[in-house]
């Protein structure tokens, strides 16, 4: 530790510790507009500047990057560095007359205007002040290298690669986010195959994915973090003083015996931009009912107002019904939530703004307990109904009256004319549809998908969670769209037919087995290689096959092929079929 | 009186047979000249079935199976293709008309393509006509099928 004495204020800090950060400690304020605590000291707008008196002689160097030794004595507000700091602040004003942070800044040092000509004169407001901000953090943090200054003196500049857009940068935005007068711009738009993936809102590399989770802590997504892009960055690390930053942490494969398995691997949202009419992806305010969801919720992205891009309040909302389910084009089923959660949007609408809601609807299925009461509810309220499913969204064309950017077109089969509704939301009610990666689950599993495409029931009335496979149940929407209460309802059911199977500790499999009689046995081996389970043995001593009766499943390719006929299966021997045979064809 | 074929079905139990049984559920109408025994697998189905089958007078056998990779006992359903193809050879020997035998995947869901095999096998044993198979071995009769290999 060295002692320093800081305008007459002595502090002792760690030798070589910056003047800056010296100063600090003491309390007292050193102006300075290039330097930030994300990298070292650059010493580029020399408004740091101090004098450093060390016995008889005095020199002026930068605060930001001028390490301290024993006995040093620093005057920060000298009156030659005051003349020093207007000179420079003179200067910048004189170039850059209309930056905030530069006008700012020469007020708070006493400078109200400048004497200076200057050659370069730039009116923006977000002229770039060359602080070099973004060059650094470029370099030092994100250690992407793109941004560079080129040139010198009045033609020095910031600039990419040969001045083009560099395929090298990440699109992290942290050139932007250090820049002090706003000169660097962040455009939202697809940039390497890069969007936020609702485009509601952008979501940081390193969150809490969502309130509610357990455990509450953040994870990173390594998709967009910059330190897997780059190896740079790690603020994250630093400044988490637990030390609780793990960027080696993976995706595990955890591989658990199981005796039983319950599916419950959900669905997708059908994507609403296949269906280019309703425009859904390509014009703004139309979204999908889960972007909606996300809208309505107070931890999203509008922090549960409804408001539209431009952040203004919709004059008018339409909801369509069945986009995607119940069209032969796409899925002939219904997807069966869609009715009430789009009565629930226009119920939360209807409570946050005063816009006016349309629901353009084939059927309402107000199908569960106290839905047909809400319904009532609704209509109570005032939601406009139209019977029809909506044709198309388009874009207002100029001199329609009314409110509304979009028009919704839709044929009101209860009035029997087409309409044109203009609205300033849409919200798509996408059907429910299979896991994309559904066919693969069920390859795993050996299980069926029924012709929806969702997992197949062992019987649809009698016997709805379990599977063909034993051991194997499904629950929820794997099998079929529904809403939380029958989900629910079917998990349960599932979960007790686990129970009941472990709560008795044995398994009961049907007695169906093939076996082999010794007596007839050859011994060909032909049986051997067939079995898919390897359950048949060749005994060498007595030169016969024999059937493990546990490994064995009972399918009869064995018997089938058993030359000698000396494999019965039982429940389906030769003599029974045959005796079927007869009975079938006697008549 | 119009010839009425009948028909021997083997299904397996895990994919034709629910199949079937999901056809008659959705109310599907399938001729009735189809007569169904159940075995567990296809590959339960011998050979000798099938021959026995026609021996006993049927006009037709169908087999049913799951859809390749599908089988409930991994490959079982493998073995049966084998087999059919073997099979066909043989009724050609004994010259019997290989179209009296049909190998179809069909899986539990695909009610309606159980609905569509059915039929169209009927009618194409229908127009085939009666095979009357022992009658016509006990003359030595083989001109159903003229290329005795």
């Amino acid at each position: 530790m060295v002692t320093v004495k800081i305008d007459g204020i002595e502090v002792q800090v760690q030798e070589d510790t910056p003047i800056l950060k010296a100063a600090e400690k003491a309390g007292i304020w050193i102006p300075t507009m290039c330097h930030s605590e994300l990298f070292e000291p650059y010493g580029v707008c020399r408004l740091c500047s101090v004098e450093v008196i060390r016995g008889k002689r005095t020199r002026i160097v930068t605060a930001c990057n001028y390490p301290v030794r024993e006995g040093l004595t620093i005057q920060t507000n000298s009156a030659k560095i005051q003349w020093i700091r207007k000179i420079i602040m003179e200067l910048m004003l004189s170039r850059w007359p209309n930056v905030k942070v530069v006008s700012e800044m020469a007020a708070k040092l006493g400078v109200k205007e400048s004497r200076f000509p200057s050659l370069e004169r730039d009116e923006a407001e977000d002229a770039c002040i060359l602080c070099g901000r973004c060059v650094n953090v470029c370099r030092e943090v994100v250690q992407a290298e793109i941004l560079a200054f080129a040139h010198r003196g009045i033609k020095r500049e910031v600039v990419l690669p040969f001045g083009d857009q560099s395929n090298k940068c990440i699109v992290c935005g942290a050139c932007a986010h250090v820049c002090p007068t706003g000169h660097i711009k962040m455009v939202v738009e697809d940039y390497k195959g890069k969007k936020p993936e609702f485009t509601l809102g952008v979501k940081t590399p390193i969150s809490v994915p969502t309130l509610q989770a357990v455990p509450r802590v953040p994870v990173i997504d390594t998709e967009s973090c910059i330190y897997f892009e780059t190896g740079g960055c790690q603020t994250c690390a630093k400044v988490c003083e637990p030390q609780a930053i793990n960027y080696k942490m993976e995706d595990e494969i955890v591989e658990v015996e199981a005796g039983q398995v319950l599916l419950t691997t959900g669905y997708d949202l059908f994507d609403a931009s296949k269906l280019a009419q309703y425009g859904y992806g390509r014009l703004d305010n139309v979204y999908s009912s889960l972007d909606f969801e996300a809208i309505l919720n107070s931890t999203g992205p509008t922090g549960g107002k409804v408001v539209m891009k431009n952040g203004n309040e919709p004059r008018s909302v339409g909801i369509l019904h069945c986009i995607g389910s119940r069209d032969v084009e796409n899925h002939p089923y219904c997807s069966r939530v869609c009715c009430m959660y789009a009565l629930k949007f226009a119920h939360l609408v209807h409570d946050r703004t005063d816009a006016a809601i349309y629901q353009f609807y084939i059927d309402m299925r107000a199908f569960g307990k106290g839905y047909e009461e809400f319904y009532s509810r609704l209509l109570d309220e005032g939601i406009t109904m139209i019977r029809g499913k909506a044709a198309e969204v388009v874009e207002r064309s100029h001199g329609i009256n009314g409110d509304g950017s979009l028009l919704i077109r839709c044929e009101d089969t209860l009035i029997g004319k087409f309409r044109e509704i203009p609205v300033d939301m849409v919200v798509l009610c996408n059907a429910i549809e299979p896991r994309h990666d559904i066919e693969a689950i069920r390859r795993i599993f050996s299980i069926s998908k029924s012709p929806d495409g969702f997992f197949l029931e062992r019987h649809p009335k009698l016997d709805p969670t379990s599977t063909m496979s034993d051991g194997i149940y499904i629950a929820g929407c794997a099998q079929g769209p529904k809403d939380i209460p029958d989900t629910v309802a079917q998990a349960g059911s599932a979960a007790a037919r686990i129970l009941s199977i472990i709560a008795k500790g044995e398994v009961d499999i049907d007695p169906i087995r093939a076996f082999i009689d010794e007596k007839y046995c050859a011994g060909c081996r032909m049986c051997n290689n067939l079995c898919p389970y390897s359950a048949i043995d060749f005994i060498d001593d007595k030169k016969i096959s024999q059937i493990n009766d546990v490994l064995c499943k009972g399918c009869g390719t064995c018997v089938a092929a058993c030359p000698a006929s000396a494999i019965t299966g039982k429940g389906f021997s030769d003599a029974q079929i045959f005796a079927e045979l007869e009975g079938l064809l006697a008549i | 009186m119009e010839f009425e074929p009948k028909i021997v079905a083997f299904l397996c139990n895990w994919c034709t047979y629910t199949g079937a049984d999901l056809a008659g559920v959705s109310r599907l109408k399938s001729p009735a000249n189809i007569r169904v025994i159940r075995t567990m697998c296809s590959g339960r189905v011998d050979p000798t079935f099938v021959m026995k089958a026609f021996d006993l007078g049927a006009d037709g056998v169908l087999i049913g199976g799951c859809h390749p990779g599908d089988c409930h006992y991994a490959e079982g359903n493998y073995k049966t293709l084998r087999r059919a193809h073997m099979l066909k050879k043989i009724m050609r020997k004994y010259g019997i008309d290989e179209k009296r035998l049909r190998l179809e995947w069909i899986s539990a869901a695909e009610g309606d393509k159980f609905q569509e095999v059915t039929t169209t096998f009927t009618e194409t044993i229908r127009s085939l006509g009666p095979l009357d198979w022992r009658k016509r071995i006990g003359k030595g009769d083989r001109t159903e099928h003229t290329v005795a290999v």
